[in-house]
């Protein structure tokens, strides 16, 4: 197992390292380079050329990566003259934020998809199965803000009882509640249909194993054989399902965010790109791809704790 | 040992940015690797297509979603010489029109006709879509090969580049790429690109690894063949069957990431629209109760995706089919 923690941690950190390479390389490829992009097109000569000795800019490449990655490492990513904050306090005030949205989101999805995948693999091919599988095809097929508009027509528009924005979020745990309902339902619709897939072929996988003809040679009934023997078995690879949907959750948000005026990480990127503040962009992708690196390199570890075959091959 | 973690990883892995249809390519990769290479003398040729032709025709699903494809094709592109409109300038005064006999689809918020709009649409979403699928596969299928073929450190430098692009999420991005560069189709296919190719780079990698082992391969270096002519020859050829399922599935997923580029403004501007643009007006307009400016779109959207992903279903029996039929032999 330590062999294994070890050769898992070495990729991720190398993971980590290319992804700070590109981010330092994206920080430098902005359009009229570091400086003008932050001044604008208006500013002083003096004005530039101090901003530039100030971001040690003058210094050779390799030892501005070294500086850049030593105060990432410190939490220190950069300041944005237009909010007139630090990188680092706007990722700290938005990201929980995304973080309840998305992890809802999961929450549901999970909750939604093992129970749909073990009845669609225990009855596959018959009509019930196809029934769900159309279903959740056609649900994935629709763009994901086409189906936060559906919810917000039948919730929002046509009843009433839910709010269609959740612009306010923030000012009472009542209307919170409330305002995230339609956020998470939309990003769960997007995500079930993948997850609930990977269990129902699962499922029919594990159906046709030895144990399970054991288990039923001995007498071990169906909905027994199913939910202590199978969906057991089913379940473990799918933890390395879930680190690997981090980022589709996470590209998520972005879009539900946009749609709902949710107050995320997402939305403040959104804002950042439309007054090109790239420093906050960077800031939020490199903060969510160290996030999805982690996340992966812990589903594989547990994984791996919970199935001996990985660790030993 | 630890490397078995990471192929089974990698297995699982190829799955994910493509969704749903793909549930099988991952199997397929680990099948084809057993099966034998598809050496096929001359006269066979049009046998072995006309099996495959026969195996995808029996899948009922596959064969209507083909037809429903083609159909989407010709409405698009051929459409526009039966149906005229005006698609290059707006008519502020038609704004916002109900469906009428003027307009079968009404008009949207500039007073463009939404049906001629729809084809004009439809173009641009069709190209991006399959000019995605082309690079993209084209790309991954190089890197995958390369990194396969070559291996050691080479090999895993290269396969933690995959890694970290796709944990850089997808559609943040492609919105930096976007960003940095201006919105034009070709940018945007770009970008797009840029975050699709990963798959087919594992997929065609650990086939590669299998098939760089065969005695095939080896006779083939024993009579002094070039690397080069040996991927491009040799090996590529021997991963069709999983690179042209992904790939299928690939225009189903640009599709979609095209209209999430869209909605947040990043497609190309007016007078240039797509589908996922088209949507978008209709998502900002929801509670005017202007349904017909959502809708059509929605649909288009929706049945082209659908349609796609049941093609590359009924090409995945297909492959899945040759596998099993190249073994029995």
């Amino acid at each position: 197992m330590l062999r294994y923690v070890i050769h898992r941690l070495g990729q991720a950190v190398i993971v980590l390292i290319l992804v700070s390479i590109i981010m330092f390389g994206l920080l430098h490829a902005m359009p009229g380079g570091l400086v003008r992009s932050q001044l604008g097109s208006r500013a002083t000569k003096a004005a530039v050329m101090q901003l530039t000795r100030l971001e040690g800019l003058t210094k050779p490449l390799p030892v501005q990566y070294g500086v850049w990655l030593w105060n990432a490492l410190h939490g220190y990513l950069g300041f944005s003259y237009r909010q007139n904050t630090t990188v680092g306090r706007v990722l700290i005030d938005y990201f929980p934020r995304t973080l309840i949205l998305g992890g809802g989101s999961f929450l549901l999805t999970v909750i939604l998809a093992v129970p749909l995948g073990l009845l669609q693999g225990a009855r596959a091919n018959r009509s019930l199965d196809y029934g769900i599988t159309g279903g959740l095809v056609t649900l994935y097929s629709v763009p994901t803000f086409v189906k936060g508009a559906v919810l917000i027509l039948l919730f929002s528009i046509g009843l009433g009882i839910l709010p269609g924005t959740a612009q306010t979020y923030g000012k009472s745990f009542g209307s919170d509640v409330t305002e995230l309902i339609l956020p998470i339902l939309t990003l769960t619709l997007g995500s079930i249909a993948y997850f609930s897939r990977y269990i129902r072929s699962s499922v029919i996988d594990n159906l046709g194993e030895d144990y399970v003809r054991t288990a039923r040679a001995k007498g071990v009934g169906r909905g027994r054989l199913l939910f202590r023997h199978v969906l057991r078995n089913a379940l473990l690879p799918f933890i390395s399902v879930v680190g690997i949907s981090l980022p589709t959750i996470i590209s998520g948000t972005l879009i539900i965010e946009f749609l709902f005026d949710y107050p995320g990480l997402g939305l403040v990127y959104w804002n950042a790109q439309q007054v090109r503040t790239f420093p906050i962009m960077l800031g939020i992708v490199l903060l969510l791809s160290v996030f999805v690196v982690i996340g992966n390199l812990f589903a594989d570890l547990a994984y791996a704790a919970l199935d001996p075959r990985i660790r030993y091959g | 040992m630890a490397d078995e973690g990471r192929e089974r990883r990698g297995d699982v892995a190829d799955l994910a940015p493509e969704g749903l249809g793909a549930a099988g390519s991952g199997r397929l990769a680990s099948l084809g690797a057993g099966g034998e290479p598809q050496h096929v003398a001359e006269h066979g040729r049009w046998s072995k297509w006309r099996e495959d032709m026969s195996v995808f025709a029996s899948n009922r699903l596959a064969l209507v979603s083909l037809v429903l494809l083609i159909l989407v094709i010709l409405f698009c592109f051929v459409g526009p010489l039966l149906y005229r409109s005006n698609q290059t300038t707006s008519t502020l005064l038609n704004a916002n029109a109900a469906p009428s006999a003027q307009f079968p689809l009404g008009t949207d918020p500039e007073g463009f006709d939404i049906l001629g709009r729809l084809m004009f649409g439809g173009q641009s979403t069709i190209e991006v879509a399959f000019a995605v699928a082309v690079i993209s596969t084209g790309f991954g299928a190089l890197f995958g090969a390369v990194s396969g073929y070559v291996g050691g450190a080479v090999d895993s430098i290269l396969m933690r580049v995959v890694d970290t692009m796709l944990a850089i999420p997808f559609l943040f991005l492609a919105v930096l790429i976007a960003t940095l560069l201006s919105p034009t189709l070709l940018i945007v296919t770009v970008a797009i690109s840029a975050v699709s190719w990963q798959s087919t780079a594992r997929i065609v990698r650990s086939e590669t690894l299998s098939l760089r082992t065969r005695d095939y391969v080896h006779a083939a270096t024993g009579f002094g063949s070039w690397h080069l002519r040996l991927v491009g020859r040799h090996i590529l050829p021997n991963t069709i069957g999983s690179i042209v399922v992904n790939a299928t599935l690939k225009v189903a997923t640009a599709i979609l990431l095209y209209a999430a580029v869209s909605f947040l403004g990043l497609g190309p501007p007016p007078p240039a629209t797509s589908w996922g643009a088209m949507a978008t007006i209709g998502v900002q307009h929801l509670y005017n109760n202007t349904w017909w400016e959502l809708w059509p779109a929605a649909a288009a959207i929706g049945i082209t995706v659908i349609s796609v992903t049941l093609i590359g279903d009924g090409l995945y029996g297909v492959m899945a089919r040759r596998v099993i039929t190249d073994k029995q032999k």
